[in-house]
């Protein structure tokens, strides 16, 4: 139930592959493996669905959330450690199963995603370790025959006067006492963890090979699946032809399925050979006509009528013809596959009336779901193993649970116990993309170089609509498509505004792609405000200065102004560009310096000030700015996934590319002292880097960029 | 049947040939600190040493390493005591942690012929291997740091 609850010890290795495999001197992989939790003695105490003590004095924290890079297996452990005052050394951590007790405490369902694991497990994890240690003094009391108020706690023991007792020695005693009805938490000045730069918690076992992500999976009678899927969306298999697929050595069964044709084997390499050499039939369907340049197009006839209303101001086309300057702009961005390294992969086993699944998943209860119901069973009948994720950026939130639904979906129709593996290439293919979109803007200034008049239409496919998420929209607005816009900190000093969404269909499937809307609305109003602020004539900083009332968003700004010598001159040929953005509750500002050589960029180094209010593990913050800034670079530099008669032309690395160490700027990642609200630190660092640098190459050239990722068009002198 | 020594330890495997030194460490081996990433030699996820050279074992088929010595994350060190994996901790690299087997096997080859590397020869080892959480800022330090630590501390 866990990323190690299930051991190796029943991997009879020498016999997992069929046919004739012999391996000598063989010593079972799982020998040495890191496995946390693995040969925990019998739990003694579990007041809470979040952690558990052993008589060993093992401190098990059980995560609501999933680790995906983001470093909530340390950030949710330094919660309870705070409150619990145990030996941050004896921690273990473990993935909830789907439960009620790790439904999301603001989403209302088990889903990690939104930046919002710290703040939303904030009270809950603190209150975890609270109540275990409330009721651990009140067993040491009874112990040591004294009043509670008389014990104090350091370190996982309890001590008054001379006694002296370990949690592990108070955990049979303490699991026999009903849980206080409330408990107070520490003072802020009391914090000996929060606030304070913690290593995180599995690194060691992710620098040796022990760690385990779903692809780890292994077990004896495991067979490997590799499917066929359709060459466009919406794509169906009409008939095919197995027998080559079949001849292939290692090759055991061959499956149709609602998403394709699956071919399973051996090992991945037969069913990858097997899957290569099936012959299948499609029935293309609508699919086979869409055509990104043509897309565009349309979106871009769209976006001169009107679309739903977001939101509305005064009188925006007045405003507009009485305006002293005009800028009209079209921006477009391409659809992003999100490509976390580990490929997609679920392992299913089904035993009569039971499902068991391993897999990477933000959303284990959802997966939970889908797959009951596709085997006609109830949730309760299927157990959910939720292993590290090798990268999810949103691609492992999906409310169809697509690649483990089609697991269950093979273990079903097949009847064996597989894990289905998706290739790179299936993975660029394969849909759930950040959707296309295209951006309008009419702007005006007025003489003094104040906004005026702001008319913004926004044109893509909904992300919500047709999903579980569909409650949340409202009016026909979905909030992912102009979130970024639609509450711009902009607005509230341009009187005249009109935000407009058309949110065509098609049958490209899209999702949340990390930091979602803001993807593309950051880059829209930062790089017009920037191009605003030229037109006025005024400095880009001292500008936004002038029009920003939020004092979160002026904060940052002014933060990394000073850090990134804003005001200093520059090297010959280097060139500095800015941009502010709040996303999921947290507020980044990013200052890019650049050169450009024969048409070449460099970004040199990246400056970067957030305000997320408490920073729980500050060195880990630092790490997700660090993390989207290369994140956002990708998008800037290369990301794009292009159609043509349907096909995804894209297929790997090496035409879908990823930034990479020699493109990799130096970056500082400075922290607003803040008693605001708290806010994410997973999405908002992904946001300004992409218009930061557009802003620094018009600096450098005189051009404004008007679509991602970079052409090299942008990069010449105007 | 192939024989091969990963790790130091000698292996029989009946495999076909041509099959990706990668399967076979994972498939058949089940040593899964082997990423698979991209399958074309793109990522450097599969990064191992055949004869102490990083190659992609992706496309490294089985029969080039008949009879030669293969070494992965797993027979790095005892006890994650390397230099890197050391430096690794120290400068809290991996976030998914995906690809830093790879990572740390590209970044070995390079502290062992070059053990003090510059910012350019990071770039010119490095770039072969993706991270997709943008984890190169802190390899870069810990590349850094554990060829400080080689030269200190004289540890493997």
């Amino acid at each position: 139930m866990s990323t190690a609850s299930y051991t190796r010890r029943d991997l009879k290795t020498g016999s997992m592959i069929g046919g004739g495999l012999l391996i000598s001197f063989f010593v079972p992989a799982g020998a040495k493996r890191f496995v946390p939790g693995r040969g925990t003695p019998e739990i003694l105490f579990a007041p809470n669905a979040y952690l558990n003590i052993a008589p060993d004095n093992t401190v098990k924290i059980i995560l609501a959330h999933v680790e995906m890079g983001q470093g909530v297996w340390t950030t949710l452990p330094m919660l309870i450690a705070e409150e619990l005052d145990c030996d941050w050394s004896k921690i273990t951590v473990e993935h909830a199963p789907p439960g009620q007790s790790y439904i999301h405490t603001a989403y209302g369902v088990q889903i990690t995603g939104g930046s919002s694991t710290t703040w939303s497990e904030f009270d809950r994890y603190r209150s975890a370790g609270a109540t275990a240690r409330t009721l651990l003094i009140e067993a040491a009391a009874k112990k040591f025959n004294v009043s509670p108020s008389e014990c104090k706690t350091e370190n996982g023991f309890v001590i008054a006067g001379n006694n002296r007792a370990s949690y592990g020695e108070l955990a049979n005693d303490a699991a026999k006492l009903s849980p206080p009805a409330s408990v107070k938490l520490k003072e802020k000045k009391d914090w000996k963890y929060i606030g304070k730069a913690k290593k995180r918690l599995d690194t060691k076992a992710k620098i040796s090979g022990e760690a385990m992500f779903g692809m780890d999976v292994y077990f004896d009678g495991m067979l490997i699946a590799v499917t066929a899927h359709a060459p466009v969306f919406g794509g169906t298999v009409k008939s095919y032809d197995a027998s080559a697929a079949k001849a292939v050595k290692g090759v055991k069964d061959v499956v149709q399925i609602p998403t394709g044709v699956a071919v399973i084997a051996d090992n991945f390499w037969a069913a990858k050979q097997g899957r290569d050499a099936l012959k299948v039939d499609w029935e293309l369907g609508a699919g086979q006509n869409i055509d990104s340049t043509a897309q565009f197009e349309d979106y871009s006839k769209l976006a001169t009528t009107k679309g739903a209303t977001v939101v509305q101001a005064g009188n925006t086309d007045d405003a507009l013809s009485n305006a002293a300057k005009k800028i009209e702009a079209e921006y477009i961005f391409p659809y992003l596959a999100h490509a976390p390294m580990e490929p997609l992969n679920c392992t299913v086993k089904i035993s009569g009336d039971t499902c068991e699944i391993w897999t990477g998943t933000q959303a284990p209860m959802l997966d939970q779901t889908n797959a009951a119901k596709i085997l006609g069973f109830k949730p309760e009948q299927v157990k959910v193993n939720t292993m590290f994720l090798g990268g999810a950026f949103g691609r492992r939130a999906n409310a169809t649970s697509d690649f483990v639904s089609e697991a269950v979906h093979i273990a079903k129709a097949s009847g064996k116990f597989i894990k289905l593996i998706w290739t790179r290439e299936d993975d660029i293919h394969g849909g759930y993309y950040r959707p296309a979109f295209l951006h309008h803007v009419n702007a005006g200034l007025n003489a003094n170089g104040m906004p005026t008049a702001w008319h913004h239409r926004i044109v893509g496919q909904s992300i919500m609509i047709g999903t579980p998420f569909e409650a949340s929209i409202k009016d026909g607005i979905d909030p992912t498509s102009v979130q970024g816009v639609s509450d711009s900190p902009y607005l509230e000093s341009v009187s005249n505004h009109n935000i407009e969404l058309h949110s065509p269909k098609l049958p490209v499937t899209v999702l949340w792609w990390r930091s979602v809307g803001h993807t593309h609305t950051a880059f829209v109003t930062e790089t017009m405000i920037d191009e605003l602020a030229f037109a006025a004539g005024k400095d880009p900083v001292a500008y936004r200065r002038t029009i920003l009332k939020s004092k979160r968003h002026v904060a940052a700004l002014n933060l990394v102004a000073e850090k990134s010598g804003w005001d200093k001159p520059l090297p010959h040929g280097r060139f500095r560009g800015v941009a502010v953005h709040e996303s999921f509750l947290s507020f980044v500002a990013q200052v890019a310096e650049i050169s450009i050589d024969y048409g070449h960029l460099h970004v040199h180094k990246v400056t970067c000030a957030i305000d997320c209010g408490l920073a729980v593990n500050p060195e880990g913050v630092k790490a997700q700015m660090e993390s989207g800034i290369i994140f956002g670079l990708t998008a800037v530099l290369y990301g794009e996934i292009t159609l043509e008669k349907g096909r995804v032309k894209q297929r790997n690395f090496h035409d879908y590319k990823m930034a990479r160490m020699n493109e990799t700027p130096l970056i500082e990642v400075y922290i607003v002292e803040s008693d605001e609200k708290m806010g994410g630190a997973g999405e908002p660092g992904v946001p300004p880097l992409a218009p930061a640098i557009a802003n620094a190459i018009f600096a450098a050239t005189g051009k404004r960029v008007r679509r991602l990722p970079l052409q090299s068009s942008d990069l010449m002198k105007a | 049947m192939i024989k091969l020594t990963v790790n130091d330890k000698p292996y029989t495997v009946d495999v076909e040939p041509s099959m990706p030194l990668l399967w076979v460490l994972r498939d058949v081996l089940h040593l899964t600190g082997t990423k698979f990433g991209c399958g074309m030699a793109q990522c450097g996820a599969c990064t191992v040493h055949l004869n102490g050279e990083a190659v992609r074992s992706c496309v490294t088929p089985v029969r080039r390493a008949e009879n030669q010595t293969v070494v992965t994350i797993e027979g790095l060190s005892k006890d994650v005591t390397h230099p890197l994996q050391l430096a690794w901790i120290e400068e809290d690299v991996p976030q998914c942690g995906y690809c830093q087997s790879g990572q740390i096997m590209s970044a070995a080859v390079l502290l062992r012929e070059n053990p003090n590397p510059t910012d350019q020869d990071i770039d010119d080892a490095m770039s072969g291997n993706i991270c997709r959480c943008g984890t190169y800022q802190r390899i870069r330090k810990a590349i850094h740091l554990a060829a400080k630590m080689q030269k200190e501390g004289g540890t493997k």
